[in-house]
């Protein structure tokens, strides 16, 4: 326990970043395997919080497969991970989500016949008369208000909360899905590609929605093709080619160009200390 | 692409602009089907100008035909109160084909501890147990015919939610199980002389009152609770509600335990209705009880439906059945006309979810 905060402490002066929080999430050699397949290899990756880091890789580079170890939805070959300084072991993605980590993937986990109060506290329903076990009563009137209160914060337009989500766009329903993590207050959100199906204006809903938890200081990882959307909410971009991290770049200062984190992408360039056999 | 073609909030949350409940549908085509049945008196000739519902001939206290409108309704109580819980297994997303064997299977069960032990001043003929089985208080049959259905319920439930198989197979075999548990109980001799206090359970109108009572009590758990939001939210999406947190599996066990021991409970009002209990009775409740929550408007795919519908379901199927009778039409027609209908119900509930899906 005490050797692996210390662990984590000397990590510390090798980030670039000093001046942010401590860190949230750390995967050390974190590799898996499908058979043969090598679809993630030795990923070392730190996450601090308050830090909003953009995953970034062509298809098959091995994104998903990152955030499905973190996120317990498989279980990792090999490697650490390290959440909230607690060396972590997720038997699937209730147990992350109960550890603080809230997940948006582009499957949205909404249930159509219900409202958006509903499923906004879907699992986390508040209640009164509590003594009445499974046949407590629901407190529709509180959830309803921080409903209002949730949604009025991501500024996100839907005409009538007691509508089932059925009937909704595919932005409102996103915006219901992320503002689930943003009411809920998580310890870490991960957005698998929040905005690949949406139009521009609910796109820009989103992007929102992002900015108010950067300033609420809360971390979040992108995985996004979006180079404008990434370079505009996030303060650096991890690089994911062939399975392995290729890039870890700072992107507070705005002198990196997106030519220049495409040409990671592609595999013309490699940042040398991640330069190993194999990768180009 | 500019950032600032931002949302700009206007959340409206208005109580008075609701969806139009699909209840007032039902109440419409119930309305619309006792129409046709008082048309169908005046017009057919052999009628002879009689009215379904209605009757004014020499009465001055009412122009109800209260008669009729009592036996509509007592004839569908017993297998709405079954009703009551097909509509929240159906919620949920499952099925619950074992209602009616178990209400066989209850009944002579529940009859067993409820017998008196003088019939005429001559020892009860169709004793189960002994002496100390007999003149017992009313609550112990009841409790008996509870656990019963408790039991059979978690049994349906935990196989469905434990070893993952289809709600259709795992109560079609409970289906058979339960008829062979009533016919076993006895060698298929019936189970009659209940006590007073047991026959009285089920006599008169005791039936509907019991029907509206747990209606009321189901509308409220389904409309106002945790278990009835995790139930439509299971229906809905499964895999959302196992993400979100909820124990999927424990409340399916839960729901299927409540369906069976409303079923069980049905038991006790039939037999102490019938004054006796036979291996056979029971049969088709578990099809009617699910046409009558289809009727009511309770989606087969689930996550949707409601108790008032099927209260209003229950209605329907009771003025066709009296109707039929009322005309004077034979009793395969009205098996018949019921297969269409609840065809027809299933057909017009895919259509509306379409029509939904289209307007999204």
């Amino acid at each position: 326990m005490s050797d692996m905060q210390t662990d984590i402490h000397s990590a510390d002066h090798e980030h670039p970043h000093g001046n942010l929080g401590e860190v949230i999430l750390e995967t050390r050699g974190l590799t898996k395997h499908y058979g043969g397949v090598h679809a993630l290899e030795d990923a070392n990756f730190t996450l601090r919080k308050g830090e909003h880091v953009a995953i970034m890789g062509d298809n098959g580079a091995g994104k998903s497969t990152f955030v499905r170890q973190i996120t317990g939805v498989e279980q990792r070959t090999r490697g650490d991970i390290y959440f909230d300084g607690q060396p972590v072991h997720f038997a699937g993605p209730l147990e992350a989500r109960e550890a603080g980590i809230e997940a948006v993937f582009q499957t949205l986990a909404l249930a159509d016949d219900l409202d958006v109060a509903d499923n906004l506290f879907l699992g986390r329903e508040k209640t009164k008369w509590n003594w009445l076990g499974p046949f407590r009563f629901l407190d529709y009137k509180a959830m309803r208000q921080d409903t209002i209160a949730a949604l009025e914060k991501t500024a996100v337009k839907i005409p009538n909360i007691r509508n089932t989500i059925q009937n909704m766009s595919g932005g409102q329903r996103q915006c219901v899905a992320i503002a689930r993590t943003a009411t809920f207050h998580s310890k870490l959100t991960i957005m698998d590609e929040p905005t690949a199906a949406l139009g521009v204006q609910e796109t820009a809903q989103v992007e929102n929605i992002i900015r108010t938890l950067k300033e609420a200081g809360e971390p979040l990882i992108l995985i996004s093709h979006n180079m404008r959307q990434v370079m505009d909410t996030c303060d650096r971009i991890v690089v994911f080619r062939r399975g392995r991290i290729c890039a870890n770049i700072d992107i507070t200062g705005g002198d990196v160009t997106g030519e220049e984190v495409v040409s990671y992408i592609t595999g013309a360039k490699t940042q040398p200390e991640y330069d190993v056999e194999g990768l180009t | 692409m500019a950032d600032t073609t931002q949302g700009t909030g206007g959340l409206i949350y208005d109580k008075s602009k609701r969806a139009w409940p699909n209840e007032i549908n039902i109440f419409i085509a119930l309305i619309l089907i006792i129409g046709v049945f008082e048309a169908l008196g005046q017009i057919l000739p052999y009628m002879q100008g009689q009215s379904f519902l209605f009757d004014t001939s020499g009465r001055f206290d009412s122009i109800f035909n209260e008669a009729r409108l009592k036996i509509v309704i007592l004839q569908v109580a017993i297998i709405g109160i079954i009703a009551l819980g097909s509509t929240q297994v159906i919620i949920s997303g499952g099925i619950d084909l074992s209602a009616g064997p178990l209400v066989g299977a209850a009944a002579m069960i529940v009859m067993s501890f409820a017998q008196t032990e003088l019939v005429n001043g001559n020892p009860n003929p169709k004793a189960v147990f002994g002496l100390w089985a007999m003149d017992l208080p009313v609550i112990v049959p009841v409790l008996v015919g509870l656990a019963f259905g408790a039991l059979i319920g978690a049994i349906n439930g935990s196989l469905i939610a434990y070893t993952g198989i289809p709600p259709f197979i795992a109560t079609l075999g409970m289906f058979l199980f339960a008829r062979g548990i009533s016919r076993w109980w006895t060698e298929g001799q019936p189970v009659s002389f209940p006590t007073e206090g047991f026959a009285a359970l089920g006599s008169g109108m005791m039936p509907v009152f019991w029907f509206l009572a747990l209606a009321v009590l189901f509308h409220v758990l389904l409309r106002y609770t945790l278990y009835g939001k995790r139930t439509y939210a299971i229906g809905s999406n499964e895999d959302a509600a196992r993400m979100s947190g909820i124990n999927v599996k424990r409340h399916k066990v839960l729901v299927y335990m409540i369906a069976a021991m409303l079923a069980a409970f049905a038991a006790v009002v039939l037999s102490s209705k019938n004054l006796t209990a036979q291996a056979g009775m029971g049969q088709f409740y578990e099809l009617y009880a699910i046409a009558m929550a289809v009727i009511g408007g309770v989606s087969l795919t689930g996550g949707r439906g409601s108790i008032p519908g099927t209260v209003l379901g229950a209605m329907v199927f009771g003025v066709i059945q009296s109707g039929f009778t009322y005309v004077k039409l034979d009793a395969y027609y009205q098996l018949m006309a019921m297969g269409m209908i609840i065809v027809g119900a299933v057909v017009l509930d895919k259509w509306r979810q379409q029509r939904g899906a289209k307007m999204g």
